[in-house]
């Protein structure tokens, strides 16, 4: 198990590193940062001083090392569009994006679980096949489309709830929470509805798949023959040994999620991370562009990592395999 | 049957052409069977039809700037109060026809789809044989690459690359290039899923004895991994490689949306659903809703089709 735990680590790390190095290029050598940083008017003088302070003129390693050894320690350097720590900015629009991404991924789990048994246990059925067509809907609609459709219907002709905006927050130390006002929920209720769009689709056609292997399987024979009632069967013994699958996707699933919650946040104006990145992106703001990358691809690693060790922490036949894939 | 001496080599024993081959065929007949799989194939079929005769049926040039007339602008669809012939679905504040614009843009939208699946099959399934197939160092130094690729968000990875290319490219080329830029930037991320399937069969195949025997009498490597390993691999390819153009067409569609795709003056469905959502607030839904609706007819086909084959094409369901 050690020698599992450190080998998946050591992928991790290894990954992480070169994800690194992309940023760092992308930082680096896509616009010189001196010419990001000084003003018009600076002198040639400034500018030589300012890149031996930057430590632009020592090799190529050196600088990669430096670069992640900041970025381990939280330092992205200075955003170049209003001049503020990067890590700071991405500090204050965590909570927006950590908020929505939340509130998506439990209505996927609310609304994507019960459909994916009951299109398991009622195959055939209308209501079932509604469902099935409508889970192939939700993975043909773009997340912006559902974004637009849904502002056009509740905001626009209902006028029911706000379409851009976090509405009101309150501030818990340093994170800012939109859950605790009546505003901040309503302003909520859309962008998850739209960032969750696919992810219940994807939850229910995994739940529908797994209930349906389940249910032939001996015990639920054998608890429907020791008279357990039949919703009993399908929703308590069934299911349970459905969702370990699908809580690995849904771990799994978080660091898309997050991802893709620039596309929502663009939609409905959302002062999170993913618009910060937009618009960076517009300014070509490199260092916030790198930050974001390195912060989103270690969530999204560091998420697998976890899933890969436990389900080995479970199940030891997937130890064995990899030791074997070693040599 | 036909005892007749053939008096020509081609008549020799007769091969059912490939058109009776496939009437005969059990995918055709999967296909006949799924009501849903031809309603699909039929949109589809029609949307590429209108999409490339747009020039001939639609009533406008909607990138000719000359044929816009600020006096058409903002009418809305014929069953509206005010709408006008010939602007079937109406007209954007500049005086463009939707429905012209609309099927103009699914052009753009098909043929970027198109063709980053493409190269990302071409890419995938070169080095996926490769790496299959030799092993060692390059196996190890393409699959790790495939890792890294695999560990950023898909769509990070393309908005980084659309980004980056605008960003160091001069403003007249930026435009010009825009469709490759997309077509690469959808690529770079989507090869990884086809080199693994590859690499997984040709890694089976490269130990079988009719891939032996064949090295043994010196058959090139190239033509053992296309015509010998390559064909044992192509039904998971064609399942994936269609999902994959309707993600393909989503993501770019996506991209363009944020305003890292398509520009205005040759717009994409995403570019004009950007486009039309500045105008959300100001009652002009037709500008936006159109081209949405056209892309999720677009993507719902192709997803419907590519569901189809999956389950056609597994024998476990058989």
């Amino acid at each position: 198990m050690i020698a599992f735990l450190l080998k998946r680590t050591a992928n991790a790390v290894f990954v992480m590193l070169a994800v690194a190095l992309l940023a760092f290029v992308i930082f680096r050598f896509f616009g010189d940062p001196v010419e990001m940083m000084v003003n018009e008017q600076a002198s040639l003088q400034d500018r030589v001083e300012l890149r031996e302070r930057l430590g632009l003129n020592d090799g190529f390693v050196t600088q990669y090392t430096r670069f992640v050894t900041n970025a381990v320690q939280g330092d992205f350097g200075i955003s170049y569009r209003n001049q503020q720590d990067v890590m700071v900015l991405i500090k204050e629009r965590f909570p927006a994006t950590f908020e929505l991404v939340l509130v998506a991924t439990v209505i996927s789990l609310v609304v994507g679980v019960p459909a994916g048994v009951i299109t398991a246990v009622y195959r055939d059925s209308r209501l079932a096949n509604m469902l099935q067509l409508g889970s192939i809907v939700g993975v043909s609609l773009p997340s912006f489309v559902v974004g637009i459709l849904l502002i056009l219907a509740f905001s626009v002709s209902l006028g029911w709830l706000p379409a851009f905006g976090r509405g009101e927050t309150v501030d818990i130390g340093w994170w800012s929470t939109g859950l605790l006002t009546p505003s901040g929920r309503a302003a909520l209720v859309l962008p998850a509805i739209s960032l969750s769009t696919f992810q219940v689709t994807l939850v229910m056609r995994l739940v529908r798949a797994e209930m349906l292997e389940t249910l032939r399987a001996d015990y639920i024979k054998f608890a429907r023959a020791r008279g357990v009632p039949t919703a009993r069967v399908q929703w308590r013994h069934a299911l349970r040994n459905c969702l370990m699958p699908v809580i690995t996707l849904t771990g799994m699933q978080i660091g898309n999620l997050i991802a893709f919650a620039l596309v929502t946040e663009t939609v409905f104006q959302w002062p999170g991370m993913g618009m910060l990145f937009i618009q960076a992106v517009t300014f070509v703001d490199l260092p916030v562009m790198a930050a974001y990358l390195l912060i989103v691809s270690f969530i999204f690693v560091a998420l697998n990592t976890l899933v890969d060790i436990t389900y080995a922490w479970v199940d030891p036949r997937l130890r064995d395999d990899s030791a074997r894939g070693n040599g | 049957m036909d005892n007749s001496i053939p008096l020509t080599t081609s008549a020799a024993p007769k091969r059912p052409s490939r058109l009776t081959q496939l009437r005969d065929s059990d995918l055709w007949y999967s296909f006949r069977a799924h009501p849903s799989a031809i309603f699909a194939a039929v949109l589809l079929a029609l949307v590429a039809v209108t999409a490339f005769l747009a020039p001939l049926i639609t009533p406008q040039n909607p990138y000719d700037l000359a044929a816009l007339e600020l006096w058409n602008s903002e009418i809305p669809p014929i069953w509206e109060a005010g709408g006008q012939w010939p602007y079937l679905l109406g007209t954007d504040t500049q005086g463009r026809d939707i429905l012209s614009a609309v099927l103009y843009g699914s052009r753009i939208s098909l043929i970027i789809g198109f063709a980053s699946v493409l190269l990302a099959l071409a890419v995938g399934l070169a080095l996926g044989l490769v790496a299959g197939y030799f092993g060692g160092w390059i196996d190890n130094v393409i699959m790790r690459v495939g890792d890294v690729l695999l560990s950023m968000p898909f769509i990070l990875i393309a908005i980084l690359i659309t980004a980056i290319a605008s960003a160091s490219l001069p403003t007249g080329l930026k435009d010009v290039l825009a469709a490759p830029i997309l077509i690469f930037a959808i690529a770079v991320p989507s090869w990884v899923q086809y080199a693994r399937t590859v690499r997984a069969s040709a890694m089976v195949e490269a130990k079988k004895e009719y891939v032996q025997a064949a090295k043994l009498i010196r058959v090139k490597s190239w033509r053992i991994m296309l015509h010998h390993i390559l064909p044992n691999c192509l039904t998971p390819i064609l399942v994936a490689a269609t999902l994959n153009f309707g993600l393909a067409i989503l993501s770019e569609a996506t991209l363009s949306f944020l305003g890292v795709g398509m520009p205005p003056d040759q717009p994409s469905l995403g570019t004009l659903i950007r486009i039309g959502n500045q105008y959300l607030f100001s009652g002009l839904w037709w500008i936006v809703v159109f081209p949405s609706i056209q892309l999720c007819l677009i993507v719902l086909s192709v997803n419907m089709i590519g569901d189809w084959l999956r389950d056609a094409l597994n024998p476990k369901l058989r």
